[in-house]
């Protein structure tokens, strides 16, 4: 009953015209992508352009007003908790937890959906816990209770509690928030080094470099409703971004990396943009 | 057994259960020993004896130890869940106000029992069951907004309930005849004294299926700490954990109540105090609770019969007068770490 044993060609996504919103009005309208085993999806766009629903959405916690979300084929809404967990690990936002267990016990929270109500870990379960807080780069803080932790190192707990579920479906939402640029790196490597081992990643980002740098599919949402999406190459523009987040923003080719940077201009650089004294315009996309 | 364990295993476990239970024997023991009139355990025990110290001991002070342990733990255990599922240190049965709908209940049927045809005895309990249920009914649908669940919002419902079936108490007494007064003032301020162990067995019954209930829900409970949407997404029923836990922590204090009268403060303080010795992981901390509330009431119910000569103290001030203090004290050991 494993997840192991479940095959490792599983993991892929559907989200078919979805339309939801919490209240009278829609929050997400229409939004359809897709994510094949093993795929690296990003949804980036402005705040309040419905990118955390999406991520609740997928996960189940919520039946979509119209549209159908499939995880390999089977609608969610005729999955048990139960079986989405077994299938999807969601990192959250953030962590808040008003009780002082460890660092090893939150992660073996993970072991959720393959016990019973009682039954204490096995020996595999600590395997598995252990395993995810070494690719966290957390096993040194495993007896530390979490209510001690820093804001980044609760977010590598969460992230080694959600690989502890043993996920064919990662999803995370803003994942690297409250992390320095050197842990949401090491974060987006291990999401990277998880998708080559077949682990279908849905992530949104709020740093488009990370999505340039990381994402082989972008889905840019505006007011709940896919803006555009594609590759990187195509999606992250000068005209996209600059429509949809209402700010200039620059967009430029890295040639170390060879994938896109994305730069806001602050209020001075648009002024002189604009004034007839400039002479070329930066804000051309590459 | 410090309070800092990576997680647990079955062995810490049977470790922990097994001390605290063997604890509790002995303070049923000691506890059954003390009282105004000395007695002689060996001479009670003794089949040869004169038989006065075996009636004290056995029609009065054994039922009454084993009551006091099975309300303390029925409390300490829906403390614990409480606390849990509102994910907030602070909740209680006294402070979510089912204690008082509980009391509220069982007044009514006091004052109602008079122009019926069933006796008291038999209407209190269902009173004080209905009451609690009605309560914490009351209380979850103010607290939940659109399905989820707000613990703040939740917890000042529930003082308002508290303070609201106060109000009616003291209304329904401001109606009843003197006599009646009498009786819904003595059972409101609680004893544990009986004799009765048919009650003392119902009482059992009622902490030990609720508590096998509560714990069977322990790994669904620690998920829950997490907030309801990370509980769901690691495969946890959120609406029907919820469900079981609210009408069966609520059941239990109905019980409790029903037997006791108020007892405060054994909900918030016992599951507090195991969860500083052995812990958060619910699969420990609520049969821990349950044994630690049974210690610590049937002590506290011991002074409250043996602190005065002349008259009793009800238990509840003795629970209130240490707990309050106790609190304040882990409050300000912990500082800002568990009570954010």
């Amino acid at each position: 009953m494993s997840s192991t044993a479940e095959g490792s060609a599983r993991g892929r996504v559907d989200v078919e015209q979805v339309t939801f919103g919490y209240h009278r009005d829609a929050v997400v309208r229409d939004v359809s992508f897709r994510a094949p085993p093993g795929g690296f999806v990003g949804i980036i766009g402005p705040n309040g352009s419905g990118k955390s629903t999406v991520i609740k959405l997928i996960s189940g916690l919520m039946a979509p007003w119209s549209g159908h979300i499939a995880l390999d084929g089977t609608d969610v809404a005729s999955l048990s908790r139960r079986e989405i967990g077994r299938r999807v690990a969601v990192v959250p936002q953030e962590t808040d937890m008003p009780f002082p267990f460890t660092v090893l016990e939150m992660v073996l929270f993970g072991r959720t959906p393959h016990l019973g109500g009682f039954a204490f870990e096995q020996e595999r379960d600590l395997q598995v816990a252990r395993s995810a807080l070494e690719r966290t780069g957390t096993l040194a803080l495993a007896d530390r209770p979490v209510t001690e932790l820093s804001g980044g190192e609760r977010q590598r707990v969460a992230l080694a509690r959600a690989l502890a579920q043993e996920p064919a479906i990662l999803l995370l939402d803003e994942p690297s928030a409250f992390l320095d640029i050197r842990h949401a790196v090491e974060m987006y490597d291990l999401l990277r080094a998880l998708r080559d081992e077949g682990v279908t990643i849905v992530s949104t980002l709020h740093d488009l470099n990370l999505a340039a740098l990381y994402c082989e599919h972008i889905v840019l949402l505006s007011e709940g409703t896919v803006y555009q999406q594609g590759a990187p190459s195509a999606v992250i523009t000068y005209e996209h971004l600059t429509a949809v987040y209402e700010t200039e923003i620059y967009v430029s080719m890295n040639e170390i990396t060879n994938t896109l940077n994305v730069l806001p201009l602050d209020g001075r650089s648009r002024a002189t943009l604009r004034s007839p004294a400039s002479e070329s315009s930066p804000s051309r996309e590459t | 057994m410090g309070a800092v364990q990576s997680h647990l295993t079955r062995r810490r476990f049977v470790t922990v259960i097994g001390s605290l239970a063997v604890l509790l024997v002995v303070a049923i023991v000691v506890c059954a020993s003390i009282g105004p009139v000395r007695i002689d355990l060996f001479e009670a025990i003794d089949p040869r004896g004169d038989g006065v110290d075996a009636t004290i001991l056995l029609r009065a002070r054994v039922p009454r130890v084993l009551l006091a342990v099975a309300v303390g733990a029925g409390l300490a255990i829906a403390g614990a869940v409480l606390q849990a599922l509102l994910r907030n240190p602070l909740a209680e049965p006294h402070i979510l106000g089912v204690s008082g709908g509980a009391a509220f209940g069982g007044v009514l049927t006091l004052f109602a029992a008079s122009r019926l045809p069933l006796p008291s005895y038999l209407l209190t309990p269902v009173g004080a069951f209905a009451g609690a249920l009605a309560a914490m009914l009351i209380v979850y649908r103010l607290g939940t907004v659109h399905g989820r669940l707000q613990p703040y919002t939740f917890l000042l419902a529930g003082v308002v309930c508290n303070a609201f079936t106060g109000a009616l108490i003291m209304a329904v007494n401001a109606m009843a005849d003197l006599f009646q007064t009498h009786g819904i003032l003595f059972w409101l301020m609680g004893s544990l004294a009986t004799s009765s162990y048919r009650l003392v067995l119902s009482s059992f019954a009622y902490v030990i299926l609720g508590g096998v209930l509560l714990g069977m829900q322990a790994r669904a409970l620690n998920a829950l700490s997490l907030g309801e949407e990370s509980a769901a997404q690691l495969g946890v029923d959120v609406a029907s954990v919820r469900r079981t836990c609210f009408v069966v922590s609520s059941l239990m204090v109905g019980a409790a109540v029903a037997v006791s009268g108020m007892i405060g403060f054994v909900g918030l303080i016992v599951p507090h105090v195991t969860r500083l010795m052995f812990g958060p992981d619910h699969r420990l901390l609520v049969p821990a609770s349950a044994l630690v509330g049974g210690i610590f009431l049937a002590t506290a119910d011991t002074m409250a019969r043996t602190i005065s000569s002349s008259s009793e103290v009800p238990v509840g001030v003795i629970t209130a007068l240490c707990g309050g203090p106790f609190f304040v004290y882990l409050l300000r050991r912990q500082g800002e770490r568990h009570f954010r």
